[in-house]
């Protein structure tokens, strides 16, 4: 078989794999969050908290436990890395400095995983199991909490109720996140992903040299980082790094983990509007967008255009021999097209068009099919613009699962949409506009634009990948970066679930000769076109000047 | 908490569902694992999967090694590895890519002045192509092959020029005053003599190219090197303990000639070693060179 044909049979079987599961897990996770019943641990968890779980929460309400909850995480996770070197399983690392300590900490609790700093030198055991990986579970519970109650601002009617903010997340948590997370640790652990505390020790190589082997609890935190789209590693070198991703079917394991939940969810949306048809539309515009996107990816590493891959005779350096180009470039669709941000490979060294491709992935907004239920909601909303502008261009009345789409409606739907492009240019425009933050630049030229611009669509987009040549730990970028990551998490989190409360409150309109129908190829095609028009007009300029400009001769 | 705030009430649920989250996600589900991977079979993998010679750790089958010597040169009996850019080269304590884009051409070239007070030019910089073409020809002048390269020059740095002159319409320079060879440090003779009909001069420390117009010069070499793609590119973790069966290939008569045993032998180990593409497909074949390089020393002893 030649490398391109393996290739395409390991994209392919992944495709075919997610396809398996994404109705069963789905299912699954429509009764998780539809269940009456609480189990006896949740039960003494509320009393812990001190939480009604039968309480229902207005949108308002709802918003504000979300933001408590990150406001708490953050200055919890950012005191725990400043006080590393008074606790136990520190290694001996000193704190960590305030501007990263912050930077890192906004990084996890938004679901980014954004790293400023390197793993192995930096972070001690602790911190990185009981700190971080906790982010890597409960971010990624938060965003599935959001989308949920937004998908019940579709689903009920005539309420202020959007359900239980502390329910939903301790049941994304424990039934969801937690049972998978189990699993795929014991899976890698098997492909040779380590599991120990023992101190970083030193060994005589071959030669006679000295190296020195690192340990730590990966296989736990590496399974819950790609199944939370979450991508911050445990070392430096991430899914690159032989102890974190060991194996061509390791490779596999984690591709299928980080994408697996965000494809599932539109049919936990269908089963909970009561019209499954509805969530095969939407997974279909995100299937769309991926294949388009993995297929551009592959196509462009394959060919290895520009004068460094050519000089090789192919784009592999930063890739591992193991994986290869093509499974390679996959995981670098994957990551980008999910707001994961691991890489088992660096985007930096990848060829103009392939990094060019990438950066687009996250310009989508990471919808197709995007983070753990950051991807949800970002699609549907995008499902509410196109529903608006086709109705605006055919005159039929906006309405979408028999809510109107009012002027509060798309008025909350635009912001959303507008955020992340606002975060992205005005944060590079400033960085570009100083010689002290340009000098962070590794390349120069386009290329050193693109870097500085991944870097904020990265962030904005709770992304997390870097073109990583850039020099991010410095006072300006921790700062900026981490407010990206904040606002770009955040507001559109008000937004959206603002937007629930006022679909909540009203009463369907019956379906009629009016209705424009939202769940055949007609509107799967129309919000790909919507998509791809809004990314396009919003970010072609910034494109052309960085990896357009230097792809294209 | 009935008598608090409410908003101070969210707050305080917060902190507790934190604490809740932080030992159960953050203290059971790792210690759990960590449990179970002491079944074995789980253990030794869990451990980093480490591997001895005559009875002695020497490092774990998946992290790479340098088998070179006190002053990085390769060493002629064992089997080499990819290039590293984690630290000084396969160190697990500072995992790194290069991270340079595709196209990294032009060299920063040292202060001639420094050089020749023996001291290193912190603003000098080589950039990846200049990279890729040194390592093509050391590799090789080592294996007693062709390191030729597109875009590389014989003497093994990136082949690109500085064209100045007047631009057209589409930005090019059509009519060239003067074309440096931006790679090659005077007094070297550029790779090429004349471009356009101008002679091709070599580059002279501090004089500033940067309004001509860059181009890459693919020259004659084949566009499938002799030398393949993993042994001059470095890898995303630094740290790869694989090379390509061809890279493996090329450095087969060396080892065999060093070590004084047939071509044969070193072959059959080769294939010992290679790992094929998992389930017939994912990824890339690929051999351990540590592993490897250990079952020489134990099969074919080397006395040099």
């Amino acid at each position: 078989m030649s490398s391109t044909t393996a290739g395409i049979v390991f994209i392919v079987s992944l495709l075919v794999a997610l396809a398996l599961v994404h109705v069963p897990l789905g299912d699954y996770m429509y009764r998780v969050f539809s269940a009456r019943k609480h189990n006896r641990l949740e039960r003494g968890i509320y009393k812990v908290i001190g939480v009604d779980p039968e309480a229902e929460q207005k949108w308002s309400v709802y918003a504000k436990s979300v933001l408590a909850f990150s406001l708490i995480s953050v200055l919890v996770l950012y005191g725990f890395q400043r006080l590393q070197d008074k606790l136990f399983l520190s290694l001996g690392f000193a704190p960590v400095p305030d501007h990263v300590a912050w930077n890192t900490a906004v990084s996890f609790v938004t679901n980014t995983n954004w790293q400023a700093y390197s793993g192995e030198s930096t972070m001690g055991y602790l911190v990185q199991m009981s700190g971080l990986a906790v982010q890597n579970f409960v971010s990624a519970a938060v965003g599935m909490a959001v989308a949920i109650a937004f998908v019940r601002g579709f689903a009920r009617r005539k309420t202020e109720d959007l359900g239980n903010f502390w329910v939903d997340l301790t049941r994304a948590t424990l039934r969801i996140l937690l049972p998978i997370a189990v699993l795929g640790a014991i899976v890698l652990i098997a492909g040779g992903v380590v599991q120990n505390f023992t101190d970083p020790h030193a060994v005589t190589t071959l030669t006679g040299g000295q190296q020195t082997i690192t340990g730590g609890a990966v296989a736990s935190q590496e399974a819950i980082k790609d199944l939370g789209t979450n991508g911050g590693g445990y070392y430096n070198a991430n899914s690159a790094h032989p102890f974190e991703n060991p194996t061509a079917w390791t490779n596999w394991v984690e591709i299928f983990l980080l994408l697996v939940i965000s494809f599932s969810l539109p049919r936990t949306f269908g089963r909970l509007v009561g019209q499954k048809r509805q969530g095969y539309a939407i997974v279909a515009v995100m299937a769309v967008l991926a294949i388009v996107s993995i297929t551009a990816t592959t196509a462009a590493q394959v060919a290895h255009h520009g004068t460094v891959p050519e000089a090789v005779a192919a784009a592999s350096e930063g890739t591992e021999q193991r994986f290869g180009i093509v499974d390679s470039a996959m995981f670098a669709a994957s990551t980008t097209l999910t707001s994961t941000g691991s890489v088992n490979s660096f985007h930096d060294s990848y060829t103009s068009l392939g990094g060019a491709v990438l950066l687009l992935n996250m310009m989508l907004g990471e919808v197709a099919p995007g983070g753990v239920g950051s991807g949800l909601y970002g699609m549907l909303i995008l499902a509410v613009i196109t529903v608006f502008v086709a109705g605006l261009m055919v005159g039929r009345t906006p309405e979408f699962l028999g809510k109107k789409i009012g002027p509060r409606e798309i008025k909350l739907a635009s912001l959303y949409f507008l955020v992340t492009p606002a975060l992205v240019l005005i944060g590079s425009a400033i960085a570009m506009a100083f010689a002290k933050t340009r000098a962070s630049m590794l390349n120069s030229g386009p290329h050193g634009f693109s870097e500085v611009l991944y870097a904020f669509t990265s962030a904005s987009n709770n992304n997390g990948s870097a073109f990583a040549g850039i020099t991010v730990n410095t006072p300006f970028y921790d700062t900026a970066l981490g407010l990206c990551m904040a606002f770009g998490r955040f507001l559109p989190i008000i937004l959206v679930l603002a937007l629930a409360g006022s679909l909540a409150k009203q009463a369907p309109v019956p379906e009629s000769v009016g209705t424009l129908p939202t769940h055949r190829p007609q509107f799967i095609g129309m919000v790909v076109g919507l998509t791809l028009v809004l990314v396009a007009l919003t970010f072609f300029p910034a494109l052309a000047l960085g990896p357009l400009a230097e792809g294209i001769h | 908490m009935g008598t608090l705030p409410g908003w101070l009430r969210q707050h305080v649920a917060a902190l507790r569902a934190l604490l809740v989250f932080t030992v159960i996600c953050g203290a059971l589900y790792p210690l759990v694992i960590t449990a179970v991977a002491q079944l074995p079979g789980l253990k030794d993998k869990a451990n980093g999967s480490l591997v001895s010679a005559n009875g002695k750790g020497v490092g774990s089958s998946l992290i790479g090694q340098n088998f070179t010597d006190k002053d990085g040169n390769p060493l002629k009996q064992y089997f080499q590895s990819r290039p590293s850019s984690a630290g000084d080269g396969y160190d697990p304590t500072s995992t790194s890519a290069s991270n340079l884009g595709p196209e990294d051409t032009v060299d920063t070239l040292p202060d001639p002045a420094l050089v020749k007070a023996g001291k290193e030019d912190e603003n000098a910089k080589t950039s990846l192509l200049s990279t890729v073409c040194t390592r093509s020809k050391a590799i090789g002048e080592l294996e007693g092959v062709s390191g030729a390269r597109p875009y590389c020059t014989p003497s093994g740095v990136g082949a690109v020029l500085s064209v100045l002159g007047p631009r057209d319409a589409a930005g090019v320079v059509s009519k060239p005053t003067r074309v440096i060879s931006l790679n090659e440090a005077c007094p070297a003779t550029p790779f090429l003599a004349t471009y356009k009909g101008v002679k091709v001069e070599c580059n002279t420390y501090g004089e500033d190219y940067s309004t001509g117009q860059v181009v890459p010069v693919r020259g004659q070499a084949p566009a499938r090197p002799v030398v393949p793609a993993d042994a001059v590119t470095a890898s995303g973790s630094g740290l790869d303990p694989h090379i390509s069966v061809e890279y493996a290939k090329l450095q087969v008569n060396r080892i065999a000639q060093t070590r004084s045993i047939p071509v044969g032998q070193v072959t059959a180990l080769i294939d010992k070693h290679t790992t094929g593409r998992a389930a017939g497909f994912m990824g890339e074949p690929s051999v351990i060179v540590l592993e490897l390089n250990i079952d020489l020393d134990k099969t074919a002893p080397y006395k040099g």
